[in-house]
């Protein structure tokens, strides 16, 4: 018997010469030899650790001894009971401070690769066609759901499975959240989050698009067309600039626009496809999150000949996930850490040619735990560079909150909701996902649409349970 | 999927069309416009709305064809639909009595002016309009524009039709004889500049339509910002209407030129495609 401690299996990637070259997913899966393999060093615990760290609480133990066992399909139906979106969550969830990270086995040696288990069995039965599920008969209450992100997908999709006859209302063109408009291909691709989505469909739920929820309709409209409960999951869609000279220059994006260019609108296939995106030789990314990786790795793809990011913390501080910064150094990405912009530079024709920066230094920790930069007097100097790209965080987007009269926010603009109900200040108004809690994760959002779904669920059956309300 | 009912030529390059959409026809107000997408490799590109019909549910764009997208809107036909068309998007302007308010709109930004002129109107202002082309060719809705105003003037640049001269011309000689308590501009950027020059002289305050490049329409991505007194805003969220006082002109004409490369690149190929495919009928 092989050793349950090591053994963990690498996950095969296209090499990083290659994969810059175009927007083809970089991680290629497991093979099926070396699932069955990882799933069996799994100890079956009594307890579980694993899914005390999983926010959706899939039954991990269960689906692993499906897929050690060769069963494959029953594996799949096992984590949709809790997971509509399995695919995407197998890619882009950090399992890593997740499920793996209370994994028994990694006390004394390495995780199970739980995340690269669920990709694998959720790819398995994408390959052989998914099967839908038999919708059941309507119980005669209409929900509506505001934005359709992973909050808003999952709360659907959990409220059709009760019974429920959901909308999702989107403002944009295409369903996803994030995860159309932000994450790019070659870590998700588009086609795989479409399927998801056309399973959430498939139980039943509408997705109207291209319907702005505060100026299209509003949520009194939508009360007056029959829905009696709402679900707001619309992110924290509202770009942060630095608020320095010069930063709008031509050449300086915010990494949303920069990341809808290139994912939602595809300008990597310009002029295919009619929105461009401008990419000079030497591109700075500003910042240290997910998004910041993923800006920079888009912009070697789309042919940078440079690629620097630009973090005032150090590498250890950067709140991207270990897997996606190592992939992104293989590919060739320059971290210039404990270095701050104070200004852009531009010439005589309004575009962009160096940002001025200032050296920093960790000082004492910050209310966030994290060591505080505190910038060095006297260090400034100049990176020359045509493209800029600002990926230092998401607020909460104003448009529908203003519209909608008495929903209390809390002190940093988000929508203030009960972290176990979701329950907001007006009567059968729910939110959940980024709009409530800044810009988390897709699991996490995932996680409050189900506890949504749940107190809804609670709610039309019995109002007086929200005494809050009355 | 919404269905083009009507279209109208109104001069060779700017064309009206009136849109299927009822949701957006029953929200929208003077000042607002909508992002639409041809197809689903298309830009999504602004226009303004230019009137609505909340009870036939139907809203009215006129557009100017200058580039690939205009373009194809412009071939498209009563019949045809559109993929998307999202709105009624940006904040409305406010409609109160203001007094004496002139309403100016250059070339493509006359249709825009006339539903705020509109409004001013039914809110018991006195309206004078100046609207202006290039060239006789290149004027439109003249008379829709007289019904809603107290007194209308014209202009073209080179003279073919009403005065000679542009827009701040006559707005000059308004602003001279008589008391004016508002002025609103609507037209190419430049234009809006020279406007708002002109009035700041005057000590008039006066509201622009700004017309930046776009991506969302919803004050997700930011690339709509422009300066406003120093300050950072989204044209798509916080306007399309600012006070010409405060708006960095230059900051935003350099923005617009952003994309002037590839939207050469994007018209050429998409003529030259036209033509093969018009040589191939033609055999
Ligand atoms: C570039 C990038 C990379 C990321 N990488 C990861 C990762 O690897 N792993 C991870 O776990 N997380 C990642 N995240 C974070 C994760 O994507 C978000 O936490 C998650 O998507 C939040 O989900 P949500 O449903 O709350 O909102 P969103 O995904 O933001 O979806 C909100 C939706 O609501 C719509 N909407 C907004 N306002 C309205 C309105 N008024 N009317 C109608 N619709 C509206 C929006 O258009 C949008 O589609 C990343 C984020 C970004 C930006
Ligand atoms: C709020 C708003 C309302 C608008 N309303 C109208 C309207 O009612 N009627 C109308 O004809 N146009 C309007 N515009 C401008 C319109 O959106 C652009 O003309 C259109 O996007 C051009 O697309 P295209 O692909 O045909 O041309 P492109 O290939 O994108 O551009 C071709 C040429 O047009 C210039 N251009 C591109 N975008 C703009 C812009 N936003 N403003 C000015 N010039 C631009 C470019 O610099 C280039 O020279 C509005 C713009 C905004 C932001
Ligand atoms: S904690 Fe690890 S070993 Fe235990 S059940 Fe979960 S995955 Fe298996
Ligand atoms: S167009 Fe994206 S913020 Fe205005």
């Amino acid at each position: 018997m092989q050793n349950r401690l090591s053994g963990r299996p690498k996950m095969p990637q296209r090499p990083p010469k290659e994969r810059i070259k175009d927007f083809e997913e970089v991680p290629l899966g497991l093979p099926e030899w070396a699932a069955v393999e990882e799933a069996k060093r799994c100890l079956q615990c009594k307890k579980p650790q694993c899914v005390q760290g999983c926010p959706v609480e899939i039954d991990i133990p269960g689906f692993l001894k499906l897929v050690a066992e060769g069963r494959f399909e029953d594996a799949i139906a096992k984590i949709k009971e809790k997971n509509s979106l399995p695919a995407i969550c197998g890619r882009v969830c950090p399992q890593e401070t997740q499920c793996e990270e209370k994994c028994v086995l990694g006390k004394k040696g390495q995780p199970i690769a739980i995340g690269y288990l669920e990709r694998f069995v959720a790819d398995y039965e994408r390959e052989k066609g998914i099967r839908p599920p038999s919708a059941p008969s309507w119980n005669g209450h209409r929900v509506a759901v505001i934005g359709s992100g992973p909050a808003g997908l999952t709360c659907a999709g959990d409220l059709a499975k009760m019974g429920y006859q959901v909308t999702i209302f989107e403002a944009l063109h295409a369903p996803g959240g994030v995860l159309v408009y932000g994450i790019p291909e070659f870590r998700l691709p588009k086609s795989i989050v479409a399927q998801e989505v056309d399973y959430v469909r498939s139980l039943g739920v509408e997705i109207e698009l291209s319907c702005v929820v505060g100026k299209t309709l509003t949520i009194d409209d939508l009360r007056e067309e029959g829905y009696e409960a709402f679900f707001i999951g619309t992110g924290a869609g509202l770009p942060y600039f630095l608020n320095i000279p010069g930063e709008n220059l031509n050449g300086i994006y915010s990494a949303n626009e920069f990341l809808t260019r290139t994912n939602l609108m595809k300008a990597y296939l310009f002029p295919e496809f009619d929105t461009p995106v401008k990419i000079g030789r030497r591109v700075a990314v500003i910042g240290g999150g997910n998004v910041a990786m993923d800006a920079a790795r888009c912009a070697l793809r789309l042919g940078a000949e440079e690629v620097c990011l630009v973090y005032r913390r150090t590498k250890k501080e950067m709140p991207a996930r270990v897997e996606e910064v190592e992939r992104a150094e293989e590919e060739g990405v320059n971290c210039i850490i404990l270095t701050n912009p104070v200004r852009f530079i531009g010439n005589d024709n309004g575009w962009v040619t160096g940002i001025e920066c200032i050296q920093m230094e960790l000082g004492e920790p910050d209310e966030s735990g994290r060591r505080r930069p505190v910038p060095i007097p006297g260090s400034e100097f100049v990176i020359p560079i045509d493209t800029v790209v600002v990926a230092i965080g998401q607020g909460p987007n104003p448009l529908l909150l203003e519209t909608i009269k008495g929903l209390a926010l809390n002190k940093k603009g988000y929508i203030a909701a009960d972290p176990q109900t979701g329950a907001t200040s007006l009567p059968g108004v729910f939110a959940g996902g980024d709009i409530v809690t800044g810009a988390a994760t897709v699991i996490s959002a995932m996680g409050a649409g189900k506890r949504a779904a749940r107190s809804i669920d609670l709610y039309l059956k019995d109002p007086n349970k929200f005494p809050q309300w009355r | 999927m919404f269905k083009i009912l009507k279209k109208q030529v109104l001069t060779p390059e700017i064309k009206l069309m009136v849109i299927d959409a009822p949701r957006v026809a029953r929200k929208a107000k003077a000042g607002q416009f909508v992002i639409l997408r041809i197809n689903d490799q298309g830009e999504r590109i602004p226009l303004t709305i230019a009137d609505f019909d909340p009870e036939k549910g139907t809203v009215t764009i006129i557009f100017q064809e200058v580039g690939k997208t205009t373009m194809m809107l412009g071939e498209m036909e009563a019949g045809d639909t559109i993929l998307d068309f999202v709105g009624p998007l940006g904040k409305e302007m406010e409609e109160k009595n203001f007094g004496h308010v002139v309403c100016v709109g250059g070339g493509v930004g006359i249709a825009p002016t006339f539903p705020k002129a509109r409004a001013l109107k039914e809110a018991g202002n006195r309206v004078t309009s100046i609207i202006g082309a290039r060239t006789a060719s290149m004027l439109f809705w003249e008379d829709k524009m007289r019904e809603v105003s107290d007194k209308l003037y014209v202009t073209t640049d080179d003279g073919s039709y009403g005065e000679k001269g542009f827009v701040t011309t006559v707005l000059e000689r308004v602003l001279e004889q008589e008391k004016v308590d508002l002025v609103i501009a609507v037209g190419p950027v430049m234009m809006m500049k020279m406007t708002s020059l002109l009035t700041k002289k005057h000590g008039v305050p006066t509201l622009v339509s700004l017309n930046p490049i776009m991506v969302d329409g919803t004050g997700m991505c930011g690339c709509c910002r422009v300066s406003v007194n120093g300050q950072c805003k989204f044209t798509c969220v916080d306007g399309p209407i600012f006070d010409g006082h405060a708006v960095d002109f230059d900051e935003l004409l350099s923005r617009q030129r952003i994309y002037l490369e590839e939207e050469k690149r994007a018209l050429e190929k998409y003529l030259a495609t036209r033509a093969k495919e018009e040589a191939h009928y033609a055999e």
